[in-house]
C-alpha cells in the first residue's frame, strides 16, 4: 500500500471514528444525560419508558425512540418561507459543527508498527483557527434559519443569535490568543504535548493551572457560543421560541443535535487546552495501549466537562440580551486582554 | 414640507394567544422597534366562559363550584368568597370553628398561590428547577387539600353557611410535615434564586409601576403592596377570623419584578404562620349551621297534639316521607322547602330518606334555599388582590346578578405602562409577577 493511500486512509477513518463514535454517540447520550440529570438534580425519576423487549435499561433507548420520532414526523414546510435556505439550515449547522468535531484533538502520536500514527482526525498546524472557524460558520446556519422562515419569531432568534455568536466569538479569540502565546502554536496537538509534565514537580502543567483566568472565561464564552442555557436566547423558548420555530421533524432534530454537537467541540476544546487533553501526568504513552489510553482519558475529561456545563444548563436561569452583550464586550473582553497582556510580559520577563 | 410618508422602522409582533410565555390566554399585540417595545396592545377575553350570566340561572349554592373555576390556582378563597358574600346578604353567621376552618382553607390556597407564581416566572426565566422544587411543594399542599376537600384544584368546598365537611383527622400532624417541605423548597428556592445575579438582573428595575398608578389602575394585591402600600383585605377589613391572628403584610419598596418576587416569598411564611396559629386558637364545635336546630317531623306531630306552638314556630322540621302528605296540610309553613342554607353532610344524604330529601330540596330548581332580595358586596384577599363579589338577590332561590370583581383584569390593564420601552425578554418576568389567570380575568 502506499503510503498516501495509507494516510489518506487512516484521516478518513480517524474522521469517521469523531463523527460517529463521539459526535453521533455521545451527542445522543447526552440527551440522555440531559434528561437524567436533571431528573436526579430536580427530584425526578426520569424518562424511562422507551424499553426494547421490555428491557429498559434506565432509558436508555430514549435517544434511539427520540431519533426514530425526528425521522418518522412529518417534514412540515409552512408556506412562504424560503425553501432553498429553509433546508440549507440545518445542514450548515450541523455540518460546520461536525467538522469542527473533526479537528479536536483526541490523542497524540503513538509508534505501532514502525511507523507514526496521528490519532488527530484532521492534522492541521492550525488546528485552533479550524475549529474556531467552523463555530463561526455554524452560525449561518442560525441566520438563514432566522431569515429564510418568513416569521417575526425566527427573525429575532436569527438576529440574537448572530450578534451572540459575533461577540463571543471575538472574546473567544481574545481569551485563546493567551494560551496560544504561552504555548506558542495554532497547533491543538503540539499544544496537548506542551501540557506534558509537572508544574514545580507537583501540579500537573495543564492550562487551567497556568491560565485559571482564560480557562474560567473560555468556560463562559463557550457555553454561549453553543448556545445552552444560561445563553440560549436565540431559543428562548419561553420569549420568542426561537429560529427554528417554523421547522419540524427531523431538520428540528438537526437543531437539537447541533447544539449537543457544538456542546461537545467547546468541550473538546477545553479538554485539549486547558486540561491536558489526553495526557494522564506522570506516563508516557505510546504503542496501542498508549492509544487506547490516550482516548479513554481524553473522553473522560471531555465528559467530566460536559457534565459541568450541563449542571450549569439546569441551574441558572437566563439572561436578556442587552445584559448578554454587555457581559461579553464589558466583562468578558476586557478581563480576556488584561490577561493577554500579563501573559505575554510574564513569558518576556520570564524567559 | 417635507410629505414624504416616514419610513416604517417598528414591526408588530402578535404574541399569543398561543405562546409559551402567555400562559393562561391572552394576546399582546407588540410594535417592536428590534427588540424594545415601542407599544402594547393586550386583548383579553379568550377564556371568558360566562361565569357571571351562568350564575343567575343556578340556585344559590350550585354557584360554588363554578367559582372553583375562577382563579384556579386558589380555587378555596373564592368559595370563600362567594359564599361570604351570599352570607351576608342573608344575614346569616355561621359558627367559628366554620370561621377557623374557611381561614386554614384560604391561606393553603393563597401558598399555592404564591408557590405558582414564582415557580412559573422562574421556569419562563430559564430556572426549570426552581419550578419543580417549588412545584413539588404545592404538589404536597395539593394532597392536603385533596385531603380536605375531597380535589385537589375543583375543591368546591364552602358552603352557604359553613363548609362542606370538618377537618379530617390528623389534619394539624400531616399540615405540620407539609409545611416543613414547603419552607424547605422555598428557601432552596431562595437561595437558587434571591442572590443569583442572572435573575437579579432580569427582575431588579424590570416592570417597574409607581405607587400612584398602581392606585389610580385600582391594583391591589402584592403587586400593589409591592410599591410600599399596606393594603391587605386582611388586615384593612378583617373578615373570618383574621382580626385574632399575628401576621405581617410585606411590603416592598421600589415596585419592581423582584419587589413583587419577594412580597410573594415573604407572604408564603405569613400565610403558613396563619395557619398555624389557626390550629392552636380553633375551637371544638359544629363547623356550620344546621342540624341542631331542626326535629324530625314527627316530634312536631306529638308537639302539634299537645299544643306546643313556640316549639313548632322555633325549630325547623326535618322531612319524613311518610309524613309528608299529611303534614303538608296541618302546618304548610314549617314544611316549607327552604328550611336550612346548609346541604346536610354526605353521610345523611346517602344514609338515610331524610337526609337525601332535604339534600334534594336544597338543590332542586325553585326548592333551593331563598336569600332575601337586596344586594351587597363583600371583599376578601385572594392571592392576586382584592377579589371581590357583588350579589344581587329578588328573593327568589336564585342570584339576580353575580359580578365578580376579578383582581388580575386591573393589573392586565396596567399592562402596558408595565412593558413600555423595555425588551422582549422583560416581558416575561413582567407578564409572571402580573400572575394573571386566565379563568378570573376573562371569567
Amino acid at each position: 500500500m502506499s503510503p498516501l493511500l495509507t494516510s489518506v486512509l487512516w484521516t478518513l477513518i480517524k474522521v469517521a471514528f469523531a463523527l460517529f463514535a463521539v459526535g453521533l454517540n455521545i451527542a445522543g447520550l447526552l440527551g440522555w444525560v440531559e434528561r437524567k440529570q436533571s431528573a436526579v438534580l430536580q427530584d425526578r425519576i426520569g424518562a424511562n419508558r422507551a424499553d426494547i423487549l421490555g428491557f429498559r435499561i434506565l432509558g436508555l433507548f430514549h435517544p434511539i425512540a427520540d431519533a426514530v420520532k425526528m425521522l418518522t414526523k412529518e417534514d412540515f414546510v409552512p408556506t412562504g418561507v424560503n425553501r432553498l435556505f429553509h433546508t440549507m439550515a440545518p445542514c450548515f449547522s450541523l455540518g460546520f459543527a461536525f467538522l469542527g468535531l473533526a479537528a479536536i484533538p483526541y490523542g497524540g502520536v503513538v509508534h505501532v508498527a514502525g511507523k507514526a500514527w496521528s490519532l488527530v482526525p484532521i492534522e492541521s498546524p492550525v488546528g485552533l483557527l479550524f475549529v474556531l472557524a467552523m463555530l463561526g460558520l455554524g452560525l449561518h446556519g442560525v441566520m438563514m434559519a432566522g431569515w429564510a422562515s418568513n416569521s417575526n419569531y425566527a427573525l429575532l432568534g436569527g438576529l440574537r443569535g448572530a450578534a451572540q455568536m459575533i461577540s463571543y466569538e471575538i472574546c473567544m479569540g481574545a481569551i485563546l490568543a493567551a494560551p496560544a502565546f504561552l504555548y506558542g502554536t495554532l497547533d491543538l496537538e503540539t499544544m496537548v504535548e506542551k501540557q506534558g509534565g509537572f508544574l514545580w514537580g507537583m501540579i500537573p502543567n495543564w492550562g487551567c493551572f497556568t491560565q485559571p483566568l482564560a480557562f474560567i472565561l473560555f468556560l463562559v464564552a463557550g457555553t454561549a457560543l453553543s448556545k445552552r442555557t444560561p445563553f440560549d436566547l436565540p431559543e428562548g423558548e419561553a420569549e420568542i421560541v426561537g429560529y427554528h420555530v417554523e421547522y419540524s421533524g427531523m431538520k428540528f432534530g438537526m437543531f437539537l443535535m447541533t447544539d449537543f454537537i457544538e456542546t461537545i467541540v467547546v468541550s473538546g476544546l477545553a479538554v485539549a487546552i486547558f486540561l491536558g487533553g489526553w495526557q494522564i501526568p506522570g506516563m508516557a504513552l505510546d504503542g496501542l495501549s498508549g492509544a487506547v489510553l490516550m482516548l479513554a482519558s481524553f473522553i473522560t475529561k471531555l465528559l467530566a466537562v460536559l457534565f459541568v456545563l450541563m449542571q450549569i444548563r439546569w441551574t441558572l436561569p437566563r439572561f436578556r440580551f442587552d445584559q448578554l452583550l454587555s457581559l461579553g464586550w464589558k466583562n468578558i473582553l476586557p478581563l480576556a486582554l488584561a490577561n493577554f497582556l500579563v501573559t505575554i510580559w510574564g513569558i518576556y520577563l520570564w524567559r | 414640507m417635507n410629505n414624504a410618508p416616514r419610513a416604517r422602522k417598528t414591526f408588530m409582533l402578535n404574541m399569543g394567544p398561543q405562546h409559551p410565555a402567555m400562559h393562561g390566554i391572552v394576546r399582546l399585540i407588540l410594535e417592536l422597534e428590534g427588540e424594545l417595545i415601542k407599544d402594547v396592545d393586550v386583548e383579553i377575553g379568550y377564556l371568558h366562559r360566562a361565569f357571571e350570566k351562568h350564575a343567575e340561572s343556578e340556585t344559590w349554592n350550585n354557584v360554588v363550584p363554578w367559582t372553583d373555576r375562577l382563579n384556579y390556582v386558589s380555587p378555596l378563597i373564592n368559595n370563600v368568597g362567594y359564599a361570604m358574600a351570599v352570607e351576608k346578604l342573608a344575614g346569616i353567621e355561621i359558627p367559628e370553628r366554620g370561621q377557623y376552618i374557611r381561614t386554614i382553607a384560604c391561606e393553603l390556597s393563597r401558598v399555592t398561590d404564591h408557590l405558582t407564581c414564582v415557580g412559573a416566572s422562574a421556569m419562563e426565566l430559564g430556572a426549570f428547577t426552581v419550578f419543580l422544587y417549588l412545584i413539588k411543594a404545592r404538589e404536597y399542599l395539593y394532597q392536603i387539600i385533596d385531603n380536605l376537600t375531597g380535589a385537589r384544584i375543583t375543591t368546591n368546598y364552602a358552603r352557604v353557611g359553613g363548609v362542606k365537611a370538618d377537618l379530617p383527622q390528623g389534619f394539624e400532624e400531616k399540615c405540620r410535615d407539609v409545611f416543613k417541605k414547603v419552607r424547605e423548597a422555598v428557601r432552596d428556592s431562595d437561595k437558587l434564586l434571591t442572590k443569583n445575579r442572572i435573575f437579579m438582573d432580569r427582575v431588579d428595575k424590570t416592570g417597574v409601576i409607581s405607587q400612584s398608578d398602581a392606585l389610580a389602575y385600582g391594583i391591589t394585591g402584592p403587586f400593589l403592596r409591592s410599591t410600599g402600600v399596606p393594603y391587605d383585605v386582611r388586615r384593612a377589613h378583617p373578615y373570618l377570623v383574621y382580626d385574632r391572628l399575628d401576621f405581617e403584610i410585606p411590603v416592598g419598596t421600589t415596585g419592581d419584578n423582584f419587589d413583587r418576587y419577594l412580597v410573594r416569598l415573604a407572604e408564603i411564611e405569613q400565610s403558613l404562620r396563619i395557619i398555624e396559629q389557626c390550629f392552636k386558637q380553633i375551637p371544638p364545635g359544629k363547623h356550620s349551621l344546621e342540624a341542631a336546630e331542626m326535629k324530625n317531623a314527627y316530634e312536631f306531630e306529638d308537639a302539634g297534639k299537645f299544643g306546643d306552638t313556640a316549639l313548632l314556630k322555633k325549630y325547623a322540621a326535618k322531612v319524613d316521607q311518610t309524613l309528608e302528605g299529611g303534614g303538608r296540610l296541618q302546618h304548610g309553613d314549617i314544611d316549607s322547602p327552604s328550611r336550612s342554607a346548609v346541604l346536610p353532610p354526605k353521610e345523611e344524604t346517602y344514609g338515610n330518606i331524610e337526609g337525601l330529601m332535604n339534600h334534594f330540596e336544597l338543590i332542586m330548581w325553585s326548592w333551593g334555599i331563598k336569600i332575601p332580595a337586596g344586594e351587597t358586596y363583600i371583599a376578601v384577599e385572594g392571592g392576586n388582590g382584592e377579589l371581590g363579589f357583588h350579589i344581587v338577590s329578588d328573593g327568589s332561590d336564585r342570584p339576580y346578578r353575580v359580578r365578580c370583581r376579578p383582581p388580575c383584569l386591573y393589573i392586565m390593564a396596567a399592562l402596558p405602562i408595565l412593558l413600555k420601552d423595555s425588551y422582549i425578554a422583560d416581558i416575561i418576568p413582567t407578564f409572571g409577577s402580573v400572575n394573571m389567570i386566565g379563568g378570573e380575568l376573562d371569567r
